[in-house]
């Protein structure tokens, strides 16, 4: 759990799994135009969000895909969120998501 | 390759091959983590049905594609409705491999629709049939399913 805290601790790195989110089993190439630094340093950051299990890469060909693995983010869920509050906090969210969205027209 | 999209998951577990793979049929095990059971002979080519433990009511269809214990298994999966609609039919497969002291369990779920009820549905129950696995294979008790699903899918 550590490396998961670790790995989602940098802004670009959590910037690459928003970019998988949107558009999952992206190559390296993709990726890195959409970001502000280097190919090296965009490896860097994938490498430790793989070894942090919220990266999995497949091979297609000879093309490495990216894909974002939720799994440990939803094991921190549950370790920390108890069943009793879950529908309470997915209500609070959706007030939030839908005010800030009128708020931001 | 098709404009159809794909999902993979990861998760490592405490246990062994075996124990992994038996998770994925043996209906006492998937009535707890899973609340469902995946019901077939498990020979190439048979159907399974994933049913509802509690109601018995099947919520998925499909065949068995590749069945090699206790490694890869694969099979196609498709709601009921579409049982006769071959192009509707997504695939998952499931492959076990030793890491380190820990198994490593990867699900790939492809041939999807993109923005499909589906895709919609796996993306939200596999984190958490995944998680659930694990918990119940390294501390021998799973969490309340229902109150899991009830959440992911709303």
């Amino acid at each position: 759990m550590d490396r998961v805290f670790k790995a989602l601790a940098d802004p670009n790195r959590r910037k690459l799994l928003d970019l998988l989110r949107v558009d999952n089993g992206q190559v390296l190439g993709d990726l890195s135009k959409h970001l502000d630094m280097s190919r090296q340093a965009a490896t860097k950051h994938l490498k430790l969000l793989e070894a942090a299990n919220l990266v999995v890469t497949v091979w297609r060909g000879r093309e490495k895909l990216h894909y974002l693995n939720p799994v440990p983010i939803h094991e921190i869920y549950e370790r920390w969120i108890g069943k009793f509050e879950r529908s309470r906090l997915r209500a609070l969210y959706d007030i939030k998501q839908e005010l800030e969205k009128d708020y931001e027209k | 390759m098709k404009n159809k999209s794909q999902f993979v998951y990861v998760t490592y577990i405490s246990s062994s091959a075996e124990k992994v793979w038996n998770a994925l049929m043996d209906p006492e095990m998937t009535r707890k983590y899973w609340g469902h059971l995946n019901v077939s002979d498990w020979k190439v080519g048979s159907d399974w049905k994933h049913e509802d433990a509690s109601t018995g009511d099947v919520r998925l269809v499909g065949k068995v594609v590749e069945f090699t214990p206790p490694r890869r298994l694969v099979i196609t999966w498709a709601s009921p409705a579409d049982a006769q609609n071959k192009e509707k039919h997504t695939r998952v497969t499931f492959d076990i491999e030793a890491a380190g002291k820990a198994v490593r369990l990867t699900i790939t779920h492809d041939e999807l629709e993109p923005g499909s009820e589906m895709e919609r549905g796996i993306t939200r129950g596999w984190p958490v049939v995944l998680s659930n696995l694990k918990t119940l294979l390294e501390t021998n008790r799973a969490m309340e399913i229902k109150a899991l699903f009830e959440h992911a899918h709303k």
